[in-house]
């Protein structure tokens, strides 16, 4: 009786776990899926419509960041969306190609792309000289920007000089660490690193660290519409880099090669600058 | 590969300096932790044993991830926003580590020492109190002798387990060897050869210190 007993119990397990596998991996491409129909119903549809264009009915897939407000980000409602999310969205049905998004994180979706398990990332990633010789192939900018440092709403720091002897955060393989990096030794700070902009927020916040270096336009965003307690420091910002799609798999040309087609189309018809109006309110 | 090394090779060390830093750290509290919550439940004081029991119970309950970011950024927002107390305290990553590490080990190692313990024959603390033996003197001369000999292999294990649990304290930002080896990773773009070399990093202090706790292990039941 209790042998039997095990045995069931066992087989129940087991059933249960391989239950689990399968549940995790479909919760994941719905998501996606649904995140890319936010704005453009038909994109699914504009795709399979026009499937006779361009590329055969390949589906890219496309990696990006967790949380990167305004350029993707997981909204109230629990839908994945953002400037990136938008302009994929409307290039890809511009363009007639098929795309499924994996949100991995910015490490996560720079290893996949290397790995090959994505074709390329959308992911507030800025073009540099630097990053083209290391392997990074770019689309044309979609949007400028640079990096700056943050600190607590009620903190005394105004600039690089009151660092001194403090510990500051960045988000690991960004411009942003790049740009702290090459300022520790002059200032006399250490850095931290983080895997995400949400994490190194909180460290600012809850006074774990001095202040952080990130993209401007997503700390001035968080600060405005999520009511974040920082403040940008003037005089911190660097040289402003245009955001571009990047792929690291030289035979995925074809793709950047559609992106800037499909962007230039959406910036002459207007739609490039719906989208930054409806996130950045201007 | 060789650039990993010649490279990043410093970088990695200096790393696995801090990850064996904070376990030592996490172990030596770990271990005073364990064992007096070890000792809680045992002696026949009721609150005692209760208190023992929810302390093991609570932390082991929590995956040590979450137990990291409670202590890290959860607590101080709590002290400092909800109670008020205003900026005032902070941790900084070492700390919040520490206790992090020292409690999750603690609450196994309290186990493992209450299983070493109640694993002596009832008869040698009967024999030691018949004796005269006051019940400490009794649990220290003569039945925890008995009982580390049982319990050295669980605890050789358990502090493996806290050693390569240092690496969850990356999330944090602790600058422990798999945060450096993300940054390499993200400068180098090798993920193959990045996460090779600091496995076999973590296999060769793992092997150097299970060998030497063989040794110890060794010469304690050379008395057999």
């Amino acid at each position: 009786m209790k042998k039997k007993i095990m045995t069931v119990i066992l087989g129940m397990a087991m059933a249960a776990s391989l239950c689990a596998c399968g549940s995790a991996a479909e919760t994941a491409a719905p998501a996606a899926d649904t995140a890319a129909e936010t704005d453009d119903a038909s994109t699914d549809a504009a795709a399979s419509d026009a499937a006779e264009s361009t590329t055969d009915s390949k589906k890219w897939i496309i990696a990006t960041d967790t949380s990167f407000k305004p350029f993707e980000y997981t909204d109230e409602k629990g839908d994945f969306v953002g400037i990136d999310m938008d302009i994929l969205a409307a290039v890809a049905e511009d363009q007639g190609f098929d795309y499924e998004v994996q949100v991995l994180g910015w490490d996560a979706s720079i290893a996949a792309c290397q790995a090959g398990q994505a074709d390329g990332m959308i992911a507030g990633a800025s073009v540099t000289e630097e990053r083209k010789s290391s392997g990074w192939i770019f689309s044309d900018g979609y949007y400028d920007a640079n990096q700056c440092m943050a600190v607590a709403a009620d903190s005394d720091i105004k600039g690089f000089a009151d660092l001194d002897g403090l510990s500051v955060a960045v988000k690991t393989g960004t411009m942003s660490a790049a740009y702290a990096e090459s300022l520790q030794d002059e200032y006399g700070f250490t850095v931290t690193y983080f895997e995400d902009s949400p994490t190194m927020y909180q460290a600012v916040v809850g006074g774990q660290v001095a202040g952080c270096f990130d993209d401007t336009p997503i700390m001035a965003s968080n600060i405005k519409d999520s009511g974040l307690a920082m403040k940008l420091v003037e005089g911190t910002g660097n040289e402003p880099a245009a955001y571009g799609f990047a792929i690291f798999n030289p035979d995925n040309q074809a793709l950047v090669d559609m992106f800037n087609k499909g962007l230039a189309n959406i910036k002459a018809n207007g739609k490039y600058d719906e989208i930054l109006a409806k996130y950045l309110g201007e | 590969m060789e650039i990993i090394i010649t490279r990043y090779g410093g970088l990695l060390i200096k790393a696995m300096g801090q990850t064996l830093l904070l376990a030592l750290y996490g172990l030596f509290f770990a271990c005073i932790v364990g064992l007096i919550f070890g000792l809680m439940s045992v002696i026949k004081n009721k609150p005692c044993n209760i208190i023992a029991q929810v302390f093991v119970f609570v932390i082991r309950g929590v995956p040590m991830i979450v137990l990291a970011f409670f202590i890290y950024f959860g607590v101080p927002y709590f002290l400092n926003t909800i109670i008020g107390l205003g900026k005032q305290v902070t941790l900084t990553a070492l700390q919040a580590g520490t206790i992090c590490l020292t409690l999750n080990c603690g609450a196994y190692m309290a186990e493992i020492i209450r299983a070493g313990i109640q694993s002596v024959d009832i008869g040698q603390m009967e024999a030691g109190r018949s004796l005269g033996l006051s019940y400490g003197k009794t649990m220290r001369k003569i039945v925890m002798p008995q009982a580390i000999r049982t319990m050295i292999p669980s605890i050789i294990n358990q502090f493996i387990i806290t050693l390569k649990d240092t690496s969850i304290l990356s999330v944090i930002g602790f600058p422990e060897l798999v945060n450096s080896a993300k940054n390499v990773q993200a400068n180098t773009f090798l993920s193959f050869q990045t996460w090779a070399v600091v496995g076999i990093m973590y296999l060769i202090v793992i092997t150097i210190l299970s060998y030497a706790a063989k040794l110890m292990e060794r010469r304690m039941n050379r008395g057999r």
